[in-house]
């Protein structure tokens, strides 16, 4: 396969007009030879920057080396090294932001597809049972990780590896939190990827107790009391969704994208399942996330007519670029500059339609994006059936209203410390959204990590 | 899995089971719920807590068949399981987090309407064990759907059972009842805690309103995860937008948007409905149900 020096070896992708109406995954991904031809793009750099790029500095030279030789056993046992969830991180990682927006390849063309071959490396190990890394010696000591979520199963497996013995609390039915509730099905496939990370978290011995609820079945402060737990890793990840506070938010038909989307992903809705959901005509998302995306598109497999609603422009979009991308060429329509001020409804307040006011962007604000300011008399109203807000989380009371000592900030996030995940209560770390309010997979992938090794340190100096 | 060691119909539609379920029968209270899930495909259905035994590590649920799924937990029987049951879920009654010198001065009567009655019995009991007495009114339909009357009255100071058709106990609703027992008897409450169907606890709420009796609520609004993640249950409560499964499930009744709430109830109406005639009609299910076009 010839080698382009400017551009990635395209990625073979399911057609938008047909993807449009399944919940298959969009992309296919590399196979040998396209990974192979890829992989020599990467001019392994001396100092590479990507590293540095990636929150959980996988020697990415170091892997894409032994895919250029074909070893790619090899090459999942040096990803191995940093991440426990590869095959996930390879599909919903910001790598744009992230090792590729940092690749030398990037200053004069594209850069090298890290996130593909990741993701190649990983399905080629799970499809060959490759077990890339080993459980540590048994060392005696007990670690509770509360949430099954990308946080919690990469605390646990560090721990494991170091020979604790880790027991994974989840609250819902199925671990995986984000990955299984939250991401759809087209983006990151249940059964074939997500299923197999977390049976790997497994194989190192950590053990997963579903339908328990910290703070409710059981405390923090039990598990140390009653339970012999040594530590505590909190990973509990998002909490209550976000409204806006606008007239007419609690009608039928509005709902959270938390709600919609775990309605579709983890109650599986879209297949015959008895969870039921919306199946609306036209619906409206509100915001410009990755959540919003994974909305988006979700309603549009459903049937609907879909509008993207969001504030600024498409330059500030937060979602990943992949994401917008696919969302246009799937048919997602984007209203953007536009701000929700009512949702309007009828007799049963159902909703009927959404009022929209027009906005433009003024002077930068403290995020350093340019603010949006409405355009005074703008206001104009859209028909349609369902709103999905997809405005974000604010961090969920139950923990740290049932664990004496643990303290919280202005948000109401766990106080914990970056580097270690050290909360105010001894014992106890913390990592993730549970931390830092709604942010990606693999940053609660890097505070599963720290809070992994501050819990090392802590108990062995104990 | 969660093992089933009993199960009883206790009246059309209405079944009784105890589960085994360790994590829940350990640290529950009154006022807090549970979330029962069938097997793969079923839904995850909020049910309040009946009874419970910490020893034993059981919990007792009573529930009514509404949907595609409570309709197939009907078909189970002792030695079958659930696959999920999780909990406790949502906050106790107020009654359990305050000082018993405070709550031994009020006087309480609990209203509980229908199915209400499996959730006001823990409740009731907890009052018994703490010697303090309470008026219980019970009400339903008709004699045949009346439930938990013995268990009630083990329990209760007084207990008033009246059927709305007069089948049974006290003729009238239970509006009718607490308005005997203020008007006529002269009882005087403190405090009502009301749980049972949302019209019921809003017309028991419009009638304590104008006693200006302090009235409690219990919510049962559409849910999904339980756990404060989708914010599917959210009501509005005086000018405040609250989740039942993380600010309740317990409220100020005068507080509560009666009319939003019921109205939210209607959501998945038609959705319910249709996955309730598929799991009903099976292999048979041809159409009717408005979705599947087999009729057409």
């Amino acid at each position: 396969m010839a080698v382009d020096v400017l551009h990635k070896v395209p990625v073979r992708e399911q057609d938008p007009k047909v993807r449009a109406t399944n919940f298959e995954e969009v992309c296919y991904g590399y196979n040998e030879e396209e990974a192979r031809a890829e992989a020599q793009r990467c001019i392994d750099c001396k100092k590479p920057q990507c590293v540095i790029g990636c929150p959980v500095s996988i020697d990415i030279p170091g892997f894409i080396r032994e895919v250029k030789a074909g070893n790619y056993e090899e090459a999942a046992k040096v990803i191995g090294l940093s991440s426990a969830l590869p095959a996930i991180c390879g599909r919903v990682c910001p790598q744009e932001t992230q090792c590729e927006g940092k690749c030398i390849r990037g200053i004069k063309g594209e850069p090298v597809s890290i996130g593909k071959l990741e993701r190649f490396v990983a399905d080629w190990s799970h499809a060959n049972n490759i077990v890339p890394a080993v459980k540590g010696e048994p060392n005696g000591k007990k670690v509770a990780v509360v949430g099954a979520g990308p946080a919690g199963l990469t605390c646990a497996g560090d721990l494991a590896k170091l020979g604790y013995d880790v027991t994974i609390f989840e609250a819902l039915h199925q671990p995986g939190g984000v990955l299984v509730y939250g991401i759809p099905e087209f983006r990151l496939p249940k059964e074939k990827v997500v299923a197999k990370e977390v049976e790997l978290v497994k194989n190192l011995g950590v053990k997963i107790n579903c339908n328990v609820i910290i703070g409710k079945s059981i405390t923090i402060d039990q598990l140390f009391e009653e339970e012999g737990f040594d530590a505590v890793f909190v990973g509990s990840g998002a909490g209550l969704p976000k409204f806006m506070g606008i007239p007419g938010e609690n009608a039928n038909g509005v709902f959270s994208a938390n709600e919609y989307l775990t309605r579709n992903n983890l109650m599986k809705a879209f297949k015959d399942y008895d969870t039921p959901i919306m199946r609306a005509k036209k619906v409206v998302v509100v915001g410009g996330g990755n959540v919003a995306m994974d909305a988006a598109r979700t309603a549009l497999r459903l049937g609907a007519e879909t509008h993207i609603v969001y504030r600024r422009s498409e330059a500030e979009l937060p979602a990943r670029v992949e994401e917008v991308h696919h969302a246009k060429e799937e048919g997602v329509i984007f209203d953007l500059l536009q701000n929700p001020v009512e949702i309007l409804t009828d007799d049963n307040d159902n909703v009927r339609g959404i009022k929209l006011i027009k906005m433009e962007l003024g002077e930068p604000d403290a995020s350093g994006r340019r603010r949006p300011v409405e355009i005074p008399g703008s206001e104009y109203e859209i028909e349609c059936d369902a709103v999905i807000m997809s405005l974000g989380t604010s961090p969920n009371p139950l923990i740290s209203n049932t664990t004496k000592g643990l303290e919280v900030n202005k948000h109401r996030c766990l106080i914990a410390e970056e580097e270690t995940g050290k909360t105010t209560k001894e014992g106890v770390y913390a990592g993730g959204d549970a931390v830092t309010g709604a942010a990606t997979v693999i940053l609660a992938m890097e505070a599963g990590k720290k809070g992994a090794k501050g819990i090392h340190e802590y108990l062995s100096n104990k | 899995m969660y093992q089933i060691l009993e199960a009883e119909m206790l009246a059309d539609k209405i079944y009784k089971m105890v589960v085994e379920a360790p994590f829940v029968a350990r640290s529950c209270q009154p006022g807090e719920f549970l979330i029962t899930k069938l097997d793969d495909r079923g839904e995850r259905i909020p049910l309040t807590i009946c009874d419970f035994d910490r020893e034993k590590g059981t919990v007792t649920i009573i529930f009514q068949v509404v949907g595609a799924s409570t309709y197939r937990m009907a078909e189970l029987k002792a030695g079958d399981a659930f696959e999920d049951v999780v909990g406790p879920l949502g906050n106790p009654s107020d009654f359990v987090k305050e000082p018993i010198e405070e709550v031994k001065k009020r006087r309480y009567c609990f209203i509980a309407g229908g199915v209400g009655a499996a959730p006001v019995y823990p409740q009731v009991k907890w009052f018994k064990e703490h010697g303090i007495d309470c008026d219980v009114i019970l009400g339903t339909r008709t004699k045949t759907t009346l439930i938990m009357e013995e268990e009630l009255k083990e329990v209760a100071a007084n207990l008033y059972v009246c059927t709305d058709d007069g089948s049974y106990g006290h003729p009238g609703n239970v509006t009718v009842m607490l308005k005997e027992l203020v008007e006529n008897q002269k009882k005087q409450y403190d405090i009502v805690v009301a749980i049972g169907p949302m019209i019921m606890m809003k017309f028991v709420c419009l009638a304590t309103k104008e006693y200006n009796i302090p009235t409690i609520v219990s919510m049962n609004p559409i849910m999904v995860d339980g756990t404060g993640m989708c914010g599917a249950c959210r009501l509005q409560v005086g000018d405040e937008t609250k989740f039942a499964c993380v600010d309740g499930p317990e409220f100020d009744g005068h507080l509560i948007d009666w009319s939003l709430a019921m109205k939210r109830m209607n959501t998945y109406k038609t959705e319910e409905g249709r996955a309730m005639l598929k799991a009903q009609e099976g292999d048979t299910h041809h159409g009717g149900c408005g979705n599947c076009g087999g009729d057409r």
